[in-house]
């Protein structure tokens, strides 16, 4: 129910974009947010809820590979 | 994000993992935190990081994050006499198979009624447009789901098309659960999505009044890991914060745009959780302006028969006390035995997010490749 998945904007039309997940093509409503084409957004239910933010992936990436690869206690 | 970075499955680095629960044995906490989100629960079962956790110093509970779980019954008995009254009930396919006295509304097909399953509310909305019947949407879920209910009916829904609203704040239901006294947890790991949309402010509260760590997390083992983490070093450095791991998805503010449309729509009321008494303004109730597309008061009369309907929960089925974190599923004298998926006694055996349903398909008896258990 509150599971949600990535998914990346191919193309919009009004309200709608096409999102592909990985292969597969689905009409979502994006009038909960703004994405532009190629973004990587969370759908929910049929809604693009989020845009997910690349540079943040990379940052809690690269964060905890720093931390724990040098160990912590 | 190019499509060359694949961050889902970086998130799921073995090496990784296992430095970061290194880490938090370092540490050193004995601690049992509650997720707040079915998801969280399946990640932590499929990944099998239960036991690893449990041999750092720390249990993991599940709490009352599985919507489908939490609908009462007499919600569910609501779209089921509507259904009787001749409606089409359109909703999502775990709440249709919530098994009541009565049945399932998915059962009560069999004695004429209409139901529809459907991926989304738009799709319940089409079925109204394209039938031009009355058709009624179960709308369960928490502010993931609401956001999207709200627009819907911001964008002149089909005449006939009307809601039977079982949407839910998730922020009242901690205070609650705390509040209780029933629990003893240490921490809060809170749900991904729900957050994108309410952001990290609403549950500072949680942290003030209670003295209580949360970090809000994403849905990979990663994710898990390194939010148990900043639970267990905020646990032993005594602080209690709002922590945000799932900083790609989450926003301090949330998405304004979605909370708006709650806003607009939506209005606070006291209601009861499965397993819980009223919990004080964690329900989401339609404003006056939306009542042509309430089902509670268009079809007021038909479901004035509900007020006299004994509706009772099976007293050996102990979802309740499982949504509380007072119990495991294991628990309950039904798991897997009386109550399975292929035969669901309980709302937590239904749902793919709920707690018996995840311990039944990932639990040591599943992986050790228990033949009942396929």
């Amino acid at each position: 129910m509150c599971l949600a998945i990535p998914g990346r904007v191919m193309e919009i039309k009004g309200g709608l974009a096409k999102v592909d997940f990985g292969g597969v093509t689905r009409e979502v409503d994006i009038s909960l947010i703004n994405p532009k084409v190629g973004d990587y957004v969370i759908v929910h239910a049929g809604f693009a809820i989020q845009v997910l933010d690349e540079e943040e992936a990379k940052k809690t990436l690269e964060l905890w590979s720093e931390i724990f690869k040098l160990g912590v206690g | 994000m190019s499509a060359g970075a694949q961050p889902q499955l970086r998130f799921r680095d073995r090496g990784l993992a296992e430095k970061i629960l290194e880490g938090i044995k370092g540490l050193g906490v004995k601690a049992t935190i509650m997720h707040v989100c079915g998801t969280h629960q399946d990640t932590i079962m499929r990944f099998g990081l239960d036991p690893l956790l449990r041999g750092c110093g720390i249990r993991v509970v599940s709490g009352p994050g599985c919507p489908v779980c939490v609908t009462t019954q007499r919600e569910y008995e609501e779209a089921g006499l509507l259904m009787e009254r001749g409606k089409i009930i359109a909703t999502f396919g775990d709440a249709a198979r919530v098994r009541g006295p009565r049945g399932s509304l998915l059962d009560r097909r069999a004695e004429g009624g209409d139901i529809r399953v459907v991926y989304s509310i738009r799709d319940a909305a089409e079925i109204a447009r394209r039938l031009g019947r009355e058709v009624v949407f179960l709308a369960i879920g928490f502010e993931t789901t609401a956001p999207g209910t709200a627009s819907l009916l911001l964008s002149d829904p089909p005449e006939g098309f009307s809601i039977l609203c079982c949407h839910r704040y998730i922020p009242p239901v901690l205070d609650a659960i705390l509040g209780m006294g029933e629990v003893r947890i240490q921490g809060f790991i809170q749900p991904g999505h729900v957050s994108t949309i309410i952001g990290v402010k609403p549950y500072e509260f949680i942290s003030s009044k209670y003295g209580i760590p949360q970090v809000i997390a994403g849905f990979e083992p990663l994710d898990v890991l390194a939010a148990i983490y900043m639970l267990a070093k905020q646990i032993r450095d005594g602080r209690a914060e709002v922590e945000n791991e799932y900083t790609r998805a989450v926003r301090y503010e949330g998405n304004q745009k979605a909370l708006e449309a709650i806003d607009q729509v939506f209005e606070p009321i006291d209601v009861p959780w499965r397993g819980f008494p009223l919990v004080p303004k964690s329900g989401m109730a339609l404003r006056e302006k939306f009542e042509a597309y309430d089902a509670r008061k268009v079809y007021e009369d038909e479901l004035s028969d509900i007020v006299a309907l004994e509706i009772s929960e099976d007293p050996n089925c102990r979802c309740g006390e499982v949504l509380r974190g007072v119990a495991e599923p294991e628990d309950c004298p039904l798991f897997g035995t009386a109550c399975n998926p292929a035969h669901p006694r309980g709302p937590c055996m239904v749902s793919i997010e709920g707690a018996c349903f995840i311990s039944y398909r990932y639990g040591p008896g599943a992986r050790a490749g228990d033949p009942q258990k396929a």
